[in-house]
């Protein structure tokens, strides 16, 4: 499903920084992943790179068989088929829940407006925030506000979802119920990329879990090999720092 | 004592004093106005202004020919008065109430038919209306052009950000009234002597030199608010927006622009008001608008008071409508 191959980033701005520093690795479909490593390992960066956010400097990705490092490739496609969810939720301020459901559905996928709203009020049903459908982002608190942001992203029917720290920066009894709604969704069987720090949601959900450090990945493996008999220092570590 | 004195008020009575201050001092400084122009001497005519919102003209037809009438056919509204002379003959069609002459009647060259007041627009209403008009197309191509400046500007592309930098630095650091000049006399001859070299039958008018002027002038400032109205939008949303998989167009147009346009329209307004004011400077090339109209009345009137007076309140009337306008347009987005 995802296919990354000797991706390298670099960033200059505010200082020289090796961001990716030959980073490979293929996630199938219907996988779980879940990268975990310290701030500034690069972790957010790799996924940024999953659909272009963040282009690599050298190297492949391959989403489903298509190179999207390529300048040939329409990357709106691509991003169309990739749900992203951010750490600061990012709604559209001024349109409502609904309309932030639906505003990508009739102009990128050009459903009509009655079949987007359907489609949307089926998956705000799904997260638990259907009664909100009216309400604007700031009226919402930040778990339901994540809630939306994840409903808007599978309003495009994706075939994979990014998830970039979606629980740092909530309150933590609004952690909860956004775990749940990952958790909802990784049953379904939905190829799952996520960022973050909650090791209860590796340990139960992940399939497999990556670490990283300086821009590469240190280790991996599933959930009990890596929690109970991590093989790196560098990963005892850091288990030993936060758990 | 003195505060002791201020708490004995309360705080209704001390509002109100001070209001009561504000209007004596209002009517101070124009009382003072009228009593140093009586020490010159001046006389004022204020009676003589309407004439410059509105007048009646006399509207006259005379005869071309020398003879007799011949017939005055009344058509409705209208008459048909001919004139039979000697080898010659004429007809004209004027309106039938304020008809002069009757059948028979004897008629020389030069000699009043007809003659009816017509009501016509003042001149200063004429110059209002120029200002209005130059302002309200400058308003609008400027705020075209300065919203592709604005994002040529935060574009990454070389060609586009060099170009909306050259154009707003251009503007932004040479005056107004040297513009003007150079697109009247400078451009305005050129393009002109291009079309006709080329067999053009029109040439552009000068006004419309003017409003490019000012349409350029505008665009330069609206572009530097356009762009940092779009980059005081947090990043996220433009990330948010393309991750969906929204193209550039799509997501300026449906995420970014709505949201910044809430944070444009204040200083947009205080642009679009210095324009109109600025209009005031198309008086150089010749555009007879407000400005240079009043010029026209106190130099055929001498009533340079009243009529510098008058001016400013039209101003007045302008560009408080305006930010009237633009204060209900931001409460309703």
């Amino acid at each position: 499903m995802i296919d990354v191959r000797n991706i390298y980033k670099t960033f200059f701005v505010p200082h020289e920084v090796r961001a990716l520093v030959d980073v490979s690795n293929k996630i199938e479909a219907g996988e779980v992943v879940v990268v975990i490593g310290p701030s500034g390992s690069g972790k957010s960066t790799l996924l940024r790179c999953l659909n272009r956010l963040e282009t690599a400097e050298t190297g492949h990705i391959y989403i489903d068989g298509i190179d999207i490092l390529n300048s040939k490739t329409d990357i709106n496609k691509i991003r169309a088929e990739v749900g992203m969810v951010f750490q600061s939720f990012n709604l559209f301020p001024h349109k409502t829940v609904l309309n932030n459901v639906t505003l990508a559905q009739r102009i990128v996928r050009k459903r009509r407006k009655e079949e987007a709203a359907e489609r949307a009020m089926k998956l705000l049903d799904k997260v638990g925030i259907q009664d909100k459908a009216n309400a604007y982002p700031d009226q919402l608190s930040g778990g339901q506000q994540q809630r939306v942001a994840i409903a808007r992203a599978l309003a495009m029917d994706p075939k994979i979802m990014l998830f970039d720290e979606p629980t740092s920066a909530l309150d933590p009894e609004m952690i909860g119920e956004v775990l749940d709604a990952m958790k909802t969704l990784a049953k379904e069987g939905m190829t799952m990329v996520v960022v973050t720090h909650e090791m209860g949601f590796a340990r139960e959900v992940a399939d497999r879990v990556i670490f990283m450090d300086h821009g590469a990945i240190v280790e991996q493996g599933t959930p009990e090999h890596f929690f109970t008999e991590p093989s790196h220092e560098r990963t005892k570590l850091f288990l030993s720092q936060i758990l | 004592m003195e505060s002791s004195n201020v708490r004995r008020f309360n705080k209704q009575a001390a509002y109100y004093m001070w209001a009561g201050v504000f209007f004596l001092l209002v009517f101070a400084v124009l009382l003072g106005i009228y009593y140093s122009t009586k020490q010159i001497d001046y006389v004022w005519g204020w009676s003589r202004i309407p004439q410059y919102f509105m007048y009646d003209e006399m509207v006259e037809t005379r005869s071309e020919i020398g003879g007799t009438v011949d017939s005055v056919l009344v058509h409705g509204q209208k008459a048909v008065i001919r004139i039979k002379g000697k080898g010659e003959e004429g007809s004209y069609t004027v309106p039938a109430r304020s008809i002069r002459v009757s059948e028979g009647d004897m008629i020389f060259v030069g000699d009043v038919l007809e003659a009816h007041k017509e009501r016509q627009w003042g001149l200063l209403l004429v110059g209002l209306w120029i200002t209005l008009k130059v302002s309200v197309i400058a308003v609008i191509l400027g705020i075209l052009l300065g919203i592709l400046t604005g994002l040529a500007r935060i574009s990454s592309n070389p060609v586009l950000k060099w170009s909306s930098i050259t154009y707003i630095e251009l503007i932004r650091g040479s005056p107004l009234l040297v513009q003007i000049f150079i697109w009247y006399f400078v451009l305005g001859t050129l393009i002109n002597k291009l079309l006709e070299k080329n067999g053009f039958e029109f040439l552009i008018p000068g006004l419309w030199f003017g409003i490019a002027a000012l349409a350029c002038f505008a665009g330069a400032y609206v572009a530097e608010i356009v762009r940092a109205g779009i980059q005081s939008i947090h990043r996220g949303q433009t990330e948010a927006a393309r991750s969906l998989g929204m193209t550039y167009v799509q997501c300026m147009g449906y995420v970014i622009l709505p949201q910044a346009m809430r944070r444009i329209l204040p200083p947009l307004a205080g642009q679009f008001i210095s324009l109109i004011k600025d209009s005031s400077l198309l008086g150089a090339i010749a555009i007879r608008e407000l400005t240079k109209a009043t010029r026209e009345g106190v130099s055929s009137s001498f009533m340079t008071f009243e009529l510098w007076f008058v001016c400013a309140i039209l101003y007045l009337v302008l560009t408080f409508s305006l930010s009237m306008i633009l204060q209900y347009v931001e409460r309703r987005i």
